[in-house]
C-alpha cells in the first residue's frame, strides 16, 4: 500500500518506537522563542547537561517585544528580563539569536520560511502551537510545549505517538473576493475546533495547488485552530521556486541534490487516510467568527445560529456564554455592525503578500475616523520590503501607521492591547475571549476582509468593494 | 516528575466546553522565566472581577467554596489553542493531580502528562454522570488499574493510557531522563541518515 507523505517524512525521522509507547522522534530544526523557552535552558542547566545539536536551533523575539521604537531599551520590565534571558541563553549555549534590531528578526514562523530555513522533508518543532505553519512546505512541523523543548536541547528529539492522518480536498477555483484565510476559517467552521484533534491534515486538490506560498502558510498555520498536530502541504513548482535563492537555501550541487529528494515528497495514489473531507472551493465565501472559538464563524453575509437550532445542553449553555462576551444576540446579521479596531498581523496574516493585498483596497482612500489600527509586519524583512514596493505611502495617505515587526496584538502580552468590550476585527488566528486584552471582542477574518473594514469601519462584504 | 498511583478526592466539575489555554492562564502571565507560582493565576479572567483578587466572579465554579478537591473535571476539548506548558504548571500548582474530561486537545495532554498530572478520557455519558453528582461526591482514580469510579454510586469506567507513560507517571520518572540517556543511539541516527 502507497504512503502519504506525511507517513513518508515521519518515518524517515523515527530513531526508536518505544514498545506501546510513544515514538523518538529526530528534529531537523528547532525553533525556538523568549516566551517558552527560558524554563528548559534551566531545566537543562539544572540536569548538568549540554545541548544536544545547538547549531539546529535558531532563537528570535517575537512575542514579548513592543512594535514601537524598538531601539529603546523594552518598557515593561518583565518583557524585557525574559527578552534578556534569551540572549543571555542564546549566547551561552552557542545558539544563534535573531533578537531586536537584528535584521532577520520577526515573528519565528515568518522568518523561518523567508530565510529559507524551512525546507520540505523537515522536522521542525517550537514551543508554539503554530509551528503548523511551515507544514505549507511540505515539513512536519508542529508545536511543543516547554518539557518538549528541553527534550531537543538534550536530545534533538521530542517523544511522540504517530498521530492519525487526514486529508481535505478542495477542488475548483475561489470566488473573487476569497483568499485563503477564508478557506481555513471555512474548514473549522465545518468541522469545529476539535474535529481534527488526534490527526495530521493534509490539505490537497486544485484549489491549494493553485495558492502561493503566503496563502498556503496561512491555511497550514491555523491547522491548530481545529485540533490537528499539523497541517501539510505537498511541495511543488511554487514551493521550490520560493525557497530557491533565499539566505539558508541550497545551493549549486546541494540544490539539485534536495530538489531531487523533494520531488519524492508526495502522497501515493493508494494511500489511505483515517479521515477525507471534500470541498467545493466555489461554495467558500468570504468569512468571519462570532464567537470565542475559530471554530464559530460563519460567511459574512450569513446570520448566527438561533438558540432553537442548538439541541444539546452544555453546547447551548457555551454558545450562550460566547455569545454574551461578544454582546451578540442568536440569529443576528453581523453585516454593517460598527467595529472600533483593525488588527493586520501575526504569524496567520503579516507577510508582505497580506500587505499587497490591503493595499489594493485600501489605496487612493482614507481610513474610517472612527477605526483604530494596529498594522504590525511579520518581520523585519516584511517590513522592508513593504517600503521597497512604497506600499508604504498607500498606508499613509489612507492615514494608517505601520508598526514594526512581533507578535503584537495577535496575543497582546505587549502593549498592544483591545480594549474591554471593543470590537476587533482581526487578522490572526484566535478569538478566544480576552485574547487581545482582557474583555475585548476579536472577529476573525482575512486581510482584505479587515481592509474594507478599516475603510467603512463596520463589518463589510469585501466583494461589494471589488469592481 | 511527581508520582502518582491512586487519588480518591472530591472535584472541581467545570461544565464548559473548548476552554482553551488562554484561559487557564492568561498571556499577561507568560513573561515569567521560571515554572513556579502559576496556581494563583489560574482561570485568573473567569475567576476575579478586573483582575481585583477582593473581587471573586460568585458564578465562577473556583469560588464555590463548596467545590474542592485535587481532581478537575471539565467538558470536551480541554485545553486547545497555544502550546503554553504554563497551562500545566498552574494546573498542577494549583494542586490538582488529575484532569477528567471527555476529549482533550493533543498538546496540553502532553504537557499534563510532562509535569505529573493525569489526563483521564472519559465517555460522554460517564462525564455527565459525573456532573450529576453533588459537591460532596468523590472520585477514584487507580492509574495501575486505568479506573475511575464514582464512589457514590460505584458507577466505574477504564481509561487509555500506553504502558510507557503509565510507568513513567508510576514512579514519577521524565521524558528528558531517558532521552539522555539515548544519546549514542540518537547520534547514530544522524550518521546513518
Amino acid at each position: 500500500m502507497g504512503k502519504t507523505i506525511f507517513d513518508k517524512i515521519w518515518d524517515k525521522h523515527v530513531v526508536k518506537i518505544i514498545e506501546d509507547g510513544p515514538s523518538v522522534l529526530y528534529i531537523d530544526k528547532h525553533l525556538i522563542h523568549e516566551v517558552t523557552s527560558p524554563q528548559a535552558f534551566s531545566g537543562i542547566e539544572k540536569r548538568g547537561a549540554q545541548l544536544f545539536r545547538p547549531k539546529q536551533i535558531v532563537a528570535t523575539a517575537d512575542h514579548n517585544v513592543p512594535t514601537m521604537n524598538q531601539h529603546l531599551p523594552i518598557a515593561d520590565q518583565l518583557s524585557k528580563f525574559q527578552v534578556d534571558t534569551l540572549i543571555d541563553n542564546c549566547k551561552k549555549h552557542g545558539v544563534e539569536l535573531y533578537g531586536l534590531g537584528h535584521e532577520h528578526q520577526g515573528i519565528v514562523h515568518v522568518i523561518g520560511p523567508e530565510l529559507g530555513i524551512t525546507q520540505p522533508g523537515m522536522t521542525i518543532v517550537c514551543g508554539d502551537s503554530h509551528t503548523s505553519t511551515h507544514g505549507a512546505f511540505g515539513s512536519i512541523a508542529f508545536g511543543i510545549g516547554t518539557s518538549e523543548v528541553e527534550m531537543v536541547f538534550a536530545s534533538q528529539c521530542v517523544m511522540q505517538s504517530k498521530p492519525k492522518v487526514m486529508r481535505i480536498n478542495i477542488e475548483g477555483a475561489i470566488q473573487n473576493g476569497v483568499v485563503s484565510k477564508d478557506i481555513i476559517l471555512f474548514i473549522i467552521a465545518q468541522i469545529s475546533a476539535s474535529g481534527a484533534t488526534g490527526y495530521f491534515v493534509e490539505y490537497a486538490g486544485s484549489a491549494i495547488r493553485a495558492l502561493s506560498m503566503e496563502a498556503r502558510m496561512t491555511i497550514c498555520n491555523m491547522s491548530i485552530e481545529m485540533g490537528a498536530r499539523g497541517g501539510i502541504i505537498a511541495p511543488d513548482e511554487t514551493t521550490y521556486a520560493y525557497i530557491k535563492g533565499r539566505p539558508f537555501a541550497p545551493k549549486d550541487a546541494e540544490w539539485e541534490i534536495k530538489l531531487a529528494e523533494w520531488k519524492q515528497l508526495f502522497t501515493d495514489a493508494d494511500a489511505k487516510f483515517d479521515v477525507e473531507i471534500n470541498i467545493n472551493a466555489a461554495d467558500i465565501q468570504p468569512m468571519v467568527t462570532y464567537g470565542t472559538n475559530p471554530g464559530m464563524g460563519l460567511s459574512v453575509n450569513g446570520k448566527l445560529p438561533t438558540l432553537e437550532s442548538i439541541t444539546d445542553a452544555t453546547e447551548k449553555q457555551n454558545f450562550e456564554k460566547a455569545l454574551k462576551y461578544m454582546g451578540l444576540t442568536p440569529g443576528q446579521s453581523l453585516l454593517g455592525m460598527p467595529v472600533q479596531n483593525v488588527f493586520i498581523g501575526s504569524c496567520t496574516n503579516s507577510r508582505i503578500e497580506d500587505f499587497r493585498l490591503v493595499a489594493s483596497i485600501i489605496k487612493g482612500k482614507q481610513k474610517d475616523p472612527n477605526v483604530k489600527t494596529l498594522i504590525v509586519p511579520g518581520s523585519q524583512a516584511v517590513a522592508k520590503q513593504i517600503i521597497a514596493e512604497g506600499l508604504d505611502k498607500i498606508f499613509a495617505a489612507a492615514g494608517v501607521e505601520i508598526r514594526q515587526a512581533g507578535c503584537s496584538a495577535c496575543l497582546g502580552m505587549n502593549e498592544d492591547k483591545i480594549p474591554a468590550g471593543e470590537y476587533c476585527i482581526s487578522t490572526s488566528n484566535r478569538n478566544f475571549e480576552g485574547r487581545q486584552g482582557a474583555g475585548a471582542r476579536t472577529m476573525l477574518v482575512s486581510p482584505l476582509t479587515a481592509a474594507a473594514a478599516l475603510l467603512t469601519g463596520k463589518i463589510t462584504d469585501i466583494r461589494t468593494m471589488l469592481n | 516528575m511527581q508520582s502518582l498511583q491512586k487519588i480518591t478526592s472530591r472535584f472541581i466539575p467545570l461544565r464548559i466546553e473548548n476552554v482553551d489555554t488562554d484561559q487557564i492562564i492568561p498571556a499577561r502571565f507568560l513573561k515569567a522565566t521560571t515554572k513556579l507560582g502559576f496556581g494563583k493565576n489560574l482561570f485568573r479572567d473567569w475567576r476575579y472581577e478586573n483582575d481585583d483578587e477582593t473581587k471573586p466572579k460568585a458564578d465562577f465554579v473556583f469560588n464555590q467554596k463548596q467545590f474542592s478537591g485535587d481532581i478537575l473535571v471539565a467538558a470536551k476539548n480541554f485545553g486547545c489553542g497555544s502550546s503554553r506548558e504554563h497551562a500545566a504548571w498552574s494546573i498542577q500548582d494549583y494542586g490538582f493531580k488529575v484532569v477528567v474530561s471527555s476529549f482533550f486537545a493533543d498538546i496540553f495532554k502532553n504537557n499534563a502528562l510532562n509535569n505529573g498530572v493525569l489526563p483521564v478520557t472519559v465517555t460522554d455519558a460517564f462525564l455527565q454522570q459525573i456532573f450529576a453528582e453533588g459537591a460532596e461526591a468523590t472520585l477514584t482514580v487507580d492509574l495501575e488499574k486505568q479506573t475511575i469510579t464514582i464512589d457514590n454510586t460505584g458507577a466505574s469506567e477504564t481509561f487509555d493510557i500506553n504502558a510507557y507513560k503509565k510507568t513513567c507517571m508510576l514512579n514519577g520518572y521524565d521524558d528528558i531522563d531517558y532521552l539522555l540517556s539515548m544519546k549514542e543511539e540518537i547520534a547514530a541516527f544522524e550518521k546513518a541518515r
